[in-house]
């Protein structure tokens, strides 16, 4: 391995992360900052820290130049870019390779090719993976679109080539709204993506969303089973579970090949992720998108099968074969993951950054707290709200949720509002113990069974 | 002729228009009434809009668009 030192290209926790991984394979670690972040963890954490330019993401995280000339002028061997930010950009990657160094993800093509939706479905096509119903690519016309959607019915998706995060979609209940919405998404995408393209994918009502976590280093390709991620709030997840507890054994395995396959086809070098849509009634599961990056939501896979995705990526990345083999790879036990966020779940989620005036943090065995929290940090308001990740892992999931409560009982966190009462809320909750939850099930629990919590709480206070 | 100070109640971005490539919600000098937007603050990647909270005849802003400001910094100042 060729890897002595590494820049991490990102913020938060998912910096301190990476600098914890680097740090335990012996890399020292060039942590880059925004003037807003000098003090943050981070930077404490890192070997060495480069102010690269104001708090502005758009002038300091996402501006290539900047980073790249803080690596040179480091002299580090590497680039890790963590998640969102530039961890997608396949210019970022050209452009750390072009400087002769080595980019912690696939090659940029690989990410452009995967990146582009339509192209991402025709792979996945190629690789014998079922895609949701729509058209085969861009759609040229209005006619086109009608024609499709006579064929897959109500409601349909329509959707921007170039879109992501849940951005650049629109739904059509029926053909009046498809005629409406189909030009103005057009002119949508051309101005927000600079690429007007549409396609369309038939609507998965009460879908969940599952994903698999899979590893390549350009030859050999596994997969680290998958996750559950319907519990979502405006197309963002909020907690996580690994494995997917109620998929049948047969579907796992047809999906997490599926997954291995779609790897293979396109030499994928580095973690990722394939994204699906899993239709409980039908037991058909169809391929969404692939993320090329580690995601928020890795730590339950780790905590299942006992391999750590960072150091792994890393690993391959500096031209190391995978160290682990498909039939090494066991899944054990269950993992939950809540997202802790600077954010009032009783006030609408409205966003609060502020200064933690004290933390305390649960420990114990199967507990892990991701984090970019000390107590006295001022967390800034320019970047997102995600400040922390409670991860927990128990034998079986009710254990698991049982031990859940109690972490989460045990994570104190003063001076900002944050998620935790959303988090004890759904622990407790009946549909959650159950599983019987889908992607758009917290859209109503919270404005139902979570808002009649809130209140009673407000009324004993 | 009095000034009064219009304050930001989040930390944040403060910008001046409604999208990038649109007019401002206030010119200096236009009048404001109490609820006419002036303004958003973008804090943790939402945006939140800012109302002039009172009526003046002419605004004068005291922060640039997307520059960052501070809870209970004065954004603007209006003539009552």
């Amino acid at each position: 391995m060729t890897i002595r030192s590494l820049l991490v290209a990102n913020r938060g926790e998912i910096a301190v992360r990476i600098i914890k991984a680097a740090k335990a394979l012996g890399i020292r670690t060039v942590q880059v900052h925004s003037a807003a972040d000098a003090d943050m963890l981070a930077v404490k954490l890192a070997d060495e820290a480069v102010n690269i330019g104001p708090p502005s993401a758009a002038k300091s995280y996402l501006n290539i130049n900047a980073v790249v000339s803080a690596a040179k002028a480091t002299g580090v061997d590497a680039v890790h870019p963590g998640y969102g930010f530039l961890s997608e950009n396949a210019d970022f990657a050209d452009a750390v390779e072009a400087a002769g160094l080595i980019f912690i993800g696939p090659k940029g093509d690989a990410i452009r090719l995967l990146g582009d939706k339509v192209a991402a479905r025709a792979v996945a096509a190629r690789a014998g993976v079922p895609t949701v119903p729509g058209s085969a690519g861009r759609i040229a016309s209005l006619d086109e679109a009608r024609a499709i959607a006579d064929k897959t019915g109500f409601p349909i998706m329509i959707k921007a080539a170039a879109g992501g995060g849940g951005r650049g979609i629109r739904i059509a209940d029926n053909m009046a709204d498809l005629e409406r919405h189909f030009p103005q998404a057009s002119a949508e995408a051309a101005a927000a993506f600079g690429d007007g393209g549409l396609y369309l994918e038939k609507v998965i009502t009460k879908a969940r969303h599952v994903e698999v976590q899979i590893l390549g280093d350009g030859e050999n390709f596994v997969h680290c089973f998958e996750r559950e991620c319907s519990l979502q709030r405006r197309r963002q997840k909020v907690w996580e579970e690994a494995p997917s507890f109620l998929l049948p054994a047969d579907v796992r395995e047809k999906l997490c090949a599926s997954a291995v396959a779609l790897a293979r086809e396109v030499g994928y070098r580095g973690a990722g992720t394939v994204e699906y849509l899993y239709d409980e009634i039908a037991r058909e599961f169809y391929f969404i998108e692939v993320n090329t990056r580690i995601q928020v939501e890795h730590p339950v896979t780790e905590m299942i099968t006992g391999i750590d995705l960072v150091q792994e990526m890393i690993k391959v990345c500096g031209g190391a074969k995978l160290s682990i083999a498909q039939k090494d790879i066991v899944a054990r036990g269950h993992a939950i993951e809540c997202r802790i966020n600077a954010e009032d779940p009783s006030r609408n989620f409205m966003p609060a950054p502020g200064r933690i005036e004290t933390l305390k943090v649960p420990e114990g065995e199967a507990i892990r707290f991701d984090t970019m929290l000390y107590e006295g940090y001022s967390i800034p308001p320019f970047y997102d709200s995600l400040v922390g990740k409670l991860i927990v892992w128990a034998e079986s999931r009710d254990a698991c949720l049982e031990r859940l409560k109690s972490a989460l009982e045990g994570l104190t966190i003063t001076g900002i509002p944050t998620t935790v009462p959303l988090h004890l809320a759904l622990a407790s909750d009946e549909s959650v113990r159950r599983g019987a939850f889908h992607t758009r099930f917290l859209e109503t629990w919270l404005e139902t069974e979570f808002a009649g919590l809130s209140g009673k709480t407000a009324e004993v206070a | 002729m009095s000034k009064l100070e219009i304050r930001s109640p989040l930390p944040g971005t403060f910008y001046r228009t409604p999208a990038p490539d649109a007019a401002p919600f206030k010119a200096d000098g236009d009048a404001v009434a109490s609820a006419d937007t002036i303004g958003m603050i973008e804090v943790m990647k939402t945006f939140q809009e800012i109302p002039a909270g009172i009526d003046g005849t002419a605004i004068r802003f005291l922060v640039d668009n997307e520059e960052p400001v501070m809870a209970g910094q004065v954004i603007a100042e209006v003539d009552a």
